[in-house]
């Protein structure tokens, strides 16, 4: 097995591109990953994307962007996996060039929704969910968050507005991140405000459904080019759980089985505990979600891991930083594309090119993205190499 | 549309039927091929009796197309008194707000109109308060 690195990173601003047709921002992201990596041209494309049969009604996206961003002849095939296709297809092209079949892969998150708006969107998000068993009773993917934060409510008794840190953090971060859809800090009384989209999920409890294109460009760490202006930073964990699909299968909904178990096994495979990384890309599609992904990492008991927030632990200055360029509440959640954002953001991170969001001494990072209710999670670790 | 995939269901949807494992007993709503308690093959019907408690709920208001004409709406997780949970909207609630162990009891409604699909009417279990 060889070290995996990350040569190259390429984003484009996360929103409502009505202008940008969707192989137009995979080319966008694709090409400045290629090109900040040195050049290199990759052996093949792994698709981190899970909506674009039903929104763009358009499948064999591996011909289709490679074909359009001049790399034709190369492998190149689509990852699904939901909200966490991102991270499925950073684990495949982690695997593939780890086990020495292909030296240079190119990793792209793409999602194109803007083409379809409204109640459209939402039954095509819904489709992550059990289609004849959830999504026939009329739940949406927002409407499962809800059911899961209405019980930990009634288990834990937290106060209602220690959610809202979650949000408070993200927008305080996407602030400064200028590929983040929403680059405004928001204030408590405006979370308290927020209207319901399924009672207890309110609008900021929920990361908007938008446009994005991120990718990265991996390489063997004996394969990367010398002279780059960068660190190389080194894939030094992976992996992908599954837990039930159906909330209603689970012993207990709130364990987030499948998330506890992706960071177990991704940090076994670098050596660490979760706690010794320097911050965490943590899933944020609803503000239940990084909660009980905290929780079930292990960074905090159950019941108790909106004190984190509450306390200062998750900001940028803070012991645990999480959502470092906004997450999903601000930056946005272009859903199959989040993996490879969180993974971007965190190469930011760890090179030093954060911004005004630097975390200090970042050499570490954990980034994990979920499809439906940690139904799969994809966790990896990222390191700076020297 | 999608006439045999809701053909399929009927059992399911009229009449909540589910599996009983016949190596460990399990009962198993909705059902598997594979027994998730001992791995065996899951295949004897088992009619459930339809009641249950509201694990969770939440009431949606902004709805996936197909439901947006009836929002707001209650979805919930109910336990059925033989084990399981199972999914479903309640319905007859009247004035009385959802709970989390609310007594509740299966009663079949139309759960959703394929209205630009020819007008296909989709019928199944609903959950109700149990009238005292
Ligand atoms: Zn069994």
């Amino acid at each position: 097995m060889r070290d995996v690195v990350i040569a190259g990173i390429g984003q484009i601003p996360v929103g409502e591109h009505w202008d940008l047709s969707l192989r137009t921002m995979a080319a966008r992201a694709m090409l400045a990953a290629i090109k900040d990596g040195g050049g290199m041209k990759p052996q093949a494309m792994y698709i981190g994307n899970f909506l674009s049969p039903v929104l763009s009604h358009q499948e064999n996206l591996g011909a289709l962007l490679t074909d359009n961003a001049g790399l034709t002849g190369i492998e190149a095939f689509t990852v699904e996996a939901a909200g966490a296709s991102g991270g499925a297809a950073l684990r495949v092209g982690v695997n593939a060039v780890a086990s020495g079949f292909i030296d240079c892969a190119l990793v792209l998150g793409v999602e194109k929704i803007t083409d379809m708006v409204g109640s459209e969107v939402e039954a095509a998000v819904a489709q992550s969910s059990d289609y004849d068993y959830e999504a026939m009773t009329g739940l949406s993917s927002a409407g499962q968050a809800a059911l899961l934060m209405q019980r930990y409510l009634y288990e834990y008794n937290p106060p209602r507005e220690a959610f809202g840190e979650f949000a408070l953090i993200a927008h305080a971060n996407g602030a400064n991140n200028p590929n983040a859809f929403f680059r405004k800090a928001i204030s408590r009384e405006a979370y308290a405000s927020a209207g319901m989209v399924s009672d207890p999920v309110n609008m900021f409890d929920m990361g908007p459904y938008a446009d994005g294109a991120a990718a990265v460009l991996l390489t063997a760490r004996d394969t990367a080019p010398k002279d780059l202006p960068h660190p190389l930073v080194r894939v030094s964990g992976s992996s992908v759980v599954i837990d039930t699909l159906a909330l209603h299968d689970r012993p207990n909904p709130l364990a987030f089985d499948a998330a506890c178990q992706s960071v177990e096994r991704a940090c076994s495979q670098a050596g660490i505990m979760p706690g010794d990384v320097d911050l965490f890309e943590v899933c944020d599609a609803f503000s239940i979600y990084a909660l009980l992904s905290l929780e079930a990492a292990g960074l905090a008991r159950h019941g108790e891991g909106w004190k984190m927030a509450v306390n200062g632990e998750l900001s940028i200055n803070g012991k645990l930083p999480i959502l470092t360029m906004g997450g999903c509440k601000a930056r946005g959640n272009p859903l199959g594309a989040v993996g490879v954002y969180q993974a971007v953001e965190a190469v930011q991170q760890l090179r030093g090119q954060a911004g005004r969001n630097q975390v200090k001494d970042a050499r570490r990072a954990l980034i994990q993205s979920l499809g439906g209710p940690a139904s799969t999670a994809a966790a990896h670790i990222l390191e700076r190499l020297d | 549309m999608e006439i045999p995939r809701h053909w399929r269901l009927k059992k399911q949807r009229y009449g909540l039927v589910g599996e009983v494992c016949p190596h460990c007993d399990a009962k198993i709503f909705p059902p598997r091929d594979v027994c998730p308690h001992c791995g065996g093959e899951a295949k004897t019907a088992f009619n459930f009796s339809g009641r249950g408690e509201v694990y969770s709920y939440t009431v949606m208001h902004d709805a996936p197309a197909g439901f947006d004409q009836n929002t707001p709406y209650a979805v919930a997780l109910v336990k059925l008194e033989e084990g399981p949970v199972v999914t479903a909207q309640l319905t007859d609630l009247g004035e009385e707000q959802p709970r989390i162990g609310m007594p509740v009891e299966m009663v079949t409604r139309k759960i959703r109109e394929d209205a630009n699909e020819r007008g296909m009417l989709i019928y199944g279990y609903k959950f109700r308060p149990v009238l005292r």
